[in-house]
């Protein structure tokens, strides 16, 4: 029971991450269309923002694993 | 839970793995390759640099060599000029000197020409003068063959004096 | 844009990787929670299988029901002997530290868990773990507590296997340098300098600042280390197949390493940056707390990222793999063997991905503490 209403956190966590990833993703298409010349410093910029905000949803992961 | 929970047997090798790791290749590996990057880094750039100096001075050697083949041309020109000149000046001087000859051939030679014209013109009047004289001796040997022509001519002669 | 060919020409795949960071995330979840619910069932399954031999559920699959949870966690946790196919497997050795000295012995013994071998103490594998037991067969706890675990195993015997792959790379690469001082690479070095300058260009450089060549045996050393590992870990069969960097022992180790690199090179301004942070001084209490927990965070951070993406790889992996067996037909086999085939490229990348990643932060994090104060803030 306790595993399952972790893994209901967990998901929820998912979603928010997914929500930050897309707009990391997002802005980051806008800035390059913008600026083509920055793309590489923009994606290696996106790449790390992604990093961090994935690091959540996989501190879910790893709560739901401890919930097991 | 088991799979958070790290175990202490592969914490124990992965230390003495990377420890080893680290060791051996920062000594052996990352230091020479590091230096062997950054040596060929360094030498691609010198090279670079080195070419680029050379290029330089090929361009200064290629404008040195337009300023000699421009100062040779010049050079060529102004002989070239000096000698023509040269050459004029010898043809008018050639020229003027023959003018002076000829004018001074001519000179002489009208001189030459008024000598012997005058040397003629004597030699004629001189024996113009014989042969008038000649002709006069013919003449009055002619006219005065008689005595009467003689007396009346000295007549005549005589009217025409006048004592004054 | 110079080094940065690995992004060039994965442009579209980053969209699909960051798409699926999601999507991992999700079904390792539903993983998990397929654990949950079968976490008792297989604890009972584990208590009868002594006798049947549960490490081979898969192969045995016609007897019992399959259940794809175990042979995932199974796959993805550490083991005694190293399976080869079948019932071959490599006994690979044991090592013991108990109170009574220390133990060293094959894995064979233990007949894949089934028997009891005596030494100077009677040991047992009970959940994949080995546990002291008394004459009777029943579990010593209090003596299993003070066991220590050196054992090789699968997991251990994979990093070594990585650690001697890539002393041999790198020392076989460093000799092709000094054989071609000042020209061209050749062959596998030509190979290996652009992923060097990679890490020296587009890592290094840019956050540890003119400081940068201190560092780098650490950066590039953790960068192939975790790369090795990663790659070895996607390879389905012998020499690979261990989840080493999805093994929160091995991502744990590394966040230590990298933590104490980070807190020893710290400069004065990094920790008056943490004790006398720019705020007034009504926040102190508020402010101290959350620089110090912040200290911390930043290679748990690193340590659950690579950890929790290699295993959420394998997972995925195995569970597209693992559908073919719950539906019983191989028809199934025709949309789950391609898009098996199609994570595990996608995970070649993620593996290169996470070891840049964590390579990355790493140098971040340096670069943040080993800033000279300057005049803003």
């Amino acid at each position: 029971m306790t595993g399952s209403i972790a893994a209901i956190g967990a998901g929820l966590a998912a979603i928010g991450a997914g929500i930050g990833i897309g707009r990391i993703g997002g802005s980051a298409m806008e800035g390059m269309a913008r600026q083509p010349e920055a793309a590489s410093k923009i994606q290696a910029a996106m790449i790390i923002a992604a990093a961090f905000v994935e690091a959540v949803s996989l501190f879910a992961v790893v709560v739901a694993l401890l919930g097991n | 839970m088991e799979l958070v929970t790290p175990s202490i047997g592969l914490v124990f090798w992965t230390t003495v793995s990377f420890l080893i790791l680290i060791f051996v290749l920062g000594k052996f590996a990352w230091k020479p390759i590091m230096k062997a990057l950054d040596d060929r880094e360094r030498s691609i750039e010198d090279a670079l640099s080195a070419a680029e100096k050379a290029k330089e001075e090929l361009t200064r050697l290629n404008n040195e060599s337009e300023q000699l083949l421009k100062e040779a041309r010049a050079e060529r020109d102004k002989i070239l000029k000096d000698a023509k000149d040269i050459k004029d000046a010898t043809i008018a001087d050639a020229k003027n000197l023959a003018k002076v000859e000829g004018e001074k051939m001519i000179t002489k030679a009208k001189e030459e020409i008024n000598n012997q014209k005058m040397a003629a013109l004597a030699e004629v009047k001189n024996q113009v003068a014989g042969l008038s004289l000649e002709i006069a001796e013919k003449v009055l040997k002619h006219q005065l063959e008689d005595k009467s022509k003689q007396e009346s001519l000295v007549n005549d002669l005589l009217k025409d004096v006048k004592l004054n | 844009m110079r080094n940065n060919r690995f992004f060039v020409v994965n442009r579209h795949a980053f969209v699909l990787i960051f798409a699926l960071f999601s999507f991992v995330s999700i079904n390792a979840f539903a993983n998990t929670e397929n654990v949950h619910s079968d976490s008792t069932q297989a604890q009972v399954n584990h208590t009868d299988s002594a006798a049947h031999g549960n490490a081979h559920a898969a192969g045995h699959g016609e007897e019992e029901k399959f259940n794809p949870s175990e042979l995932i966690l199974e796959h993805i946790a550490d083991s005694y002997d190293w399976h080869l196919w079948g019932h071959t497997s490599i006994h690979l050795p044991v090592i013991l530290y108990t109170d009574k000295g220390l133990e060293v012995f094959s894995s064979g013994k233990f007949n894949h868990g089934h028997d009891v071998y005596a030494g100077k103490n009677n040991y047992k594998i009970e959940h994949n773990h080995i546990v002291i037991v008394d004459a009777a067969g029943n579990v010593d706890e209090a003596a299993s507590k003070k066991v220590l675990d050196f054992s090789i195993t699968k997991n251990v015997a994979s990093l070594l296997l990585s650690v001697t792959l890539l002393i041999i790379i790198f020392l076989s690469v460093a000799s092709a340098y000094r054989k071609t001082e000042g020209k061209a690479p050749k062959g596998f070095q030509s190979m290996i300098e652009p992923v060097i300058i990679f890490v020296r260009d587009e890592v290094a450089k840019p956050n540890l600042g003119y400081k940068y060549g201190k560092f780098m045996p650490f950066l590039l050393t953790i960068f192939f280390f975790i790369w090795m590992n990663n790659m070895l870990g996607l390879v389905p069969f012998f020499p690979g197949g261990a989840n080493v960097s999805g093994n929160i022992a091995f991502t744990m180790v590394l966040a230590v390493i990298t933590f104490i690199v980070i807190n020893l090179n710290g400069s004065k301004a990094y920790w008056g940056h943490i004790f006398k942070p720019h705020v007034p001084l009504w926040m102190y209490p508020l402010m101290i707390p959350v620089e110090i927990v912040g200290i911390f965070t930043k290679p748990i951070a690193l340590m659950i990222r690579l950890f929790a993406n290699i295993t959420a790889g394998h997972i995925l992996i195995l569970s597209l793999i693992s559908l073919i067996f719950i539906f019983k037909s191989a028809l199934v086999a025709t949309v789950a063997v391609p898009f098996a085939v199609f994570i595990s490229v996608i995970e070649l990348l993620v593996a290169f991905l996470q070891a840049f990643i964590f390579t990355m932060l790493a140098a971040l994090f340096i670069g943040m503490a080993i800033e000279e104060p300057h005049a803003d803030h």
